[in-house]
């Protein structure tokens, strides 16, 4: 066990660092002086000069990416151009939006793909496993900023049951936030219910036919008891992987239903550091949600080689 | 032949149809306007009732599936052509540090947030049709390479390809005569997929702007346009999402269909 993590931590750091150099190098290929960009079109050379200086633009590009490392490491993220804000203070704020938006969404989907898959596997090839079936084509289908649209049409502007956009703020009280945060949750959970339901539902029916599940109806238990005492348990291994996946999605993967609901979270922030090539805020951020996506993958295989011998032996 | 493949395919067709025939018809100009007609609801002259600028929006639907077709097709091309030689050359050296490197290159590209760096692409290199190819294929690479990597190992241990390593074949020709065209119906059934996720990925891009430039129509963009039109004229946002939902839904009807046709081994059904 200790070899096969000590095998997973190396791969996790090279990947970090391979990461790192590859949003360092599309950053830099960028064309465009951040240092001309702040100063506008009139700016001195020597003004110019002195602004790259400062912003350490005139060092070889190593120097700079190590620079940009240590800092990160340091919890350092650089200083935004247009909003002359430290990146790390600016992704504290927006997380308060993104993560709670995404935790909300992750809820829902869960909510709604559990029962769902387990229904449909319980009455596999029949018109109830048919019609939950189909809603979930129906489901992963669908663009959730169109849906995020509708929703917005008929609960926001006709029934006025909520927002249809904007977030005042977690200090505006529980209840007002989370009312903000609710379509863009529903838009969001969608397609990421349709999509568990039916890993759920595959994963069921893969448990149903193992020999564990024939032992427990040869010992009486009824099909829905052999499925709800003993399947659903063991099917749950690929849904948690894919819930895993689907939360760092769905904390970067909100970034055009942040910008439908005109929510500060995390993907408008990198939308509007890309608009106004503030690429150093790009470059962290993306680079955090890389590191997030990396190390939860990390998590959840090393879990699974801890509870499962087996998986250790390479793949 | 199995249901799903029917209507699937029925849908797909429809929508290449339109597309096809947009190239030499469109039942309305889209490019000129008519702003006394505009926000008009469905009726006989427009089928489909007309945009904020009086445009025909059938007409539009027409020519923005050819976008949409034309896009995902190209990135998976790309996605294809690139992640398949990768895949069976990995799959061909099992265990090597050739097998390892590829393979933790595609580890690393799915760490990235595609939309993300799709948008990152699209917004340094230009807001353009062939830059949201570029965007959208680069992330079919891993898929195509992950999938036919396995496709192919799980062939390598067959007896007919002992035969042919027996008989001499270098690893390069067995890949070419014997994995590929073994592993061609799997492609296939995942090159619809990836086609339909094409088709939501160009969507998303050019609704917020990052896809085809003006004046060629594309759904996403109508979708945008119709953003602020939506409680007045609600049609002008219904018909460009439908349009989207049926073609996503009859690409992966189809690919389903196709899956379960193909290889009635799996017709147990797995998601």
């Amino acid at each position: 066990m200790l070899r096969y993590a000590l095998k997973r931590l190396l791969s996790l750091v090279v990947s970090l660092i391979v990461a790192s150099i590859v949003i360092f190098a599309v950053i830099e290929v960028i064309p465009g002086d951040p240092a001309a960009l702040i100063l506008g079109v009139n700016a001195r050379p020597d003004t110019l000069a002195a602004l790259r200086t400062e912003m350490g633009l005139d060092q070889p590009l190593p120097l700079r990416y190590a620079d940009w490392v240590w800092g990160m490491l340091r919890g350092d993220f650089g200083t935004s151009i247009t909003y002359k804000t430290p990146v790390a203070e600016m992704v504290a704020d927006r997380i308060w939006v993104s993560l709670p938006l995404a935790i909300y969404a992750l809820c829902l989907s869960t909510l709604i793909a559990f029962p769902a898959g387990i229904y449909a596997a319980a009455r596999r090839g029949r018109a109830g496993d048919l019609g939950v079936m189909g809603a979930t084509q129906l489901g992963v289908a669908v663009p959730n900023f169109w849906f995020a649209m509708i929703l917005v049409l008929i609960f926001a502007i006709n029934l006025r049951w909520f927002p249809s956009g904007g977030f005042p703020g977690w200090d505006e009280g529980f209840w007002k936030a989370m009312k903000a945060l609710t379509l863009p949750a529903i838009a969001l959970a969608l397609p990421q219910a349709a999509i568990l339901a039916r890993v759920m539902r595959s994963s069921l029916l893969d448990m149903l036919d193992e020999d564990f599940i024939r032992t427990a109806r040869a010992k009486g238990l009824s099909r829905r008891q052999a499925l709800w005492r003993h399947a659903v348990r063991n099917a749950l291994i690929p849904v948690l992987t894919i819930i895993g996946l689907q939360f760092a999605f769905l904390l970067a993967g909100g970034i055009i239903i942040e910008q439908v609901f005109f929510l500060p979270g995390l993907g408008r922030l990198i939308f509007q550091a890309i608009s106004a090539r503030d690429l150093i805020v790009v470059e962290s951020v993306v680079m955090l949600l890389v590191f997030v996506v990396i190390v939860v993958n990390f998590a959840v295989d090393l879990a699974y080689a801890a509870v499962d011998p087996r998986l250790r032996t390479g793949r | 032949m199995p249901r799903s493949f029917l209507i699937g395919t029925v849908l797909t067709a429809l929508f290449v149809g339109m597309a096809a025939i947009s190239l030499i018809w469109t039942p309305h100009d889209i490019e000129s306007l008519d702003i006394p007609n505009k926000l008009k609801p469905p009726s006989g002259a427009n089928w489909l009732g007309t945009d904020q600028f009086g445009r025909d929006i059938l007409s539009m639907i027409m020519e923005g599936a050819r976008t949409s077709i034309a896009v995902a097709l190209l990135a998976v091309g790309i996605g294809m052509a690139l992640g398949v030689p990768l895949g069976l050359w990995a799959a061909a050296r099992k265990g090597s540090l050739l097998d390892e490197l590829i393979m933790r290159g595609n580890d690393l590209i799915f760490a990235f947030p595609s939309l993300v760096i799709a948008i990152l692409i699209t917004a340094i290199f230009g807001a353009s049709a062939v830059n949201a190819i570029i965007a959208i294929g680069i992330f079919n690479i891993p898929v195509f390479a992950r999938l036919s990597r396995s496709g192919a190992l799980s062939l390598w241990e067959r007896d007919f390809i002992l035969a042919a390593r027996v008989s001499g074949k270098s690893a390069f020709r067995i890949s070419w005569e014997h994995i590929l065209p073994n592993i061609l119906n799997l492609m296939i059934v995942q090159g619809t997929i990836q086609f339909s996720l094409g088709i939501l990925a160009e969507a998303a891009l050019s609704y917020i702007g990052l896809g085809a430039q003006p004046p060629t129509a594309s759904w996403g963009r109508m979708l945008a346009d119709a953003q602020t039109l939506v409680a007045i004229a609600p049609h002008t946002a219904l018909v460009p999402g439908l349009a989207i939902v049926f073609m996503v839904l009859g690409l992966n009807l189809m690919g389903d269909g196709l899956r379960d046709w193909l290889d009635p081994r799996l017709r147990v059904e797995r998601a």
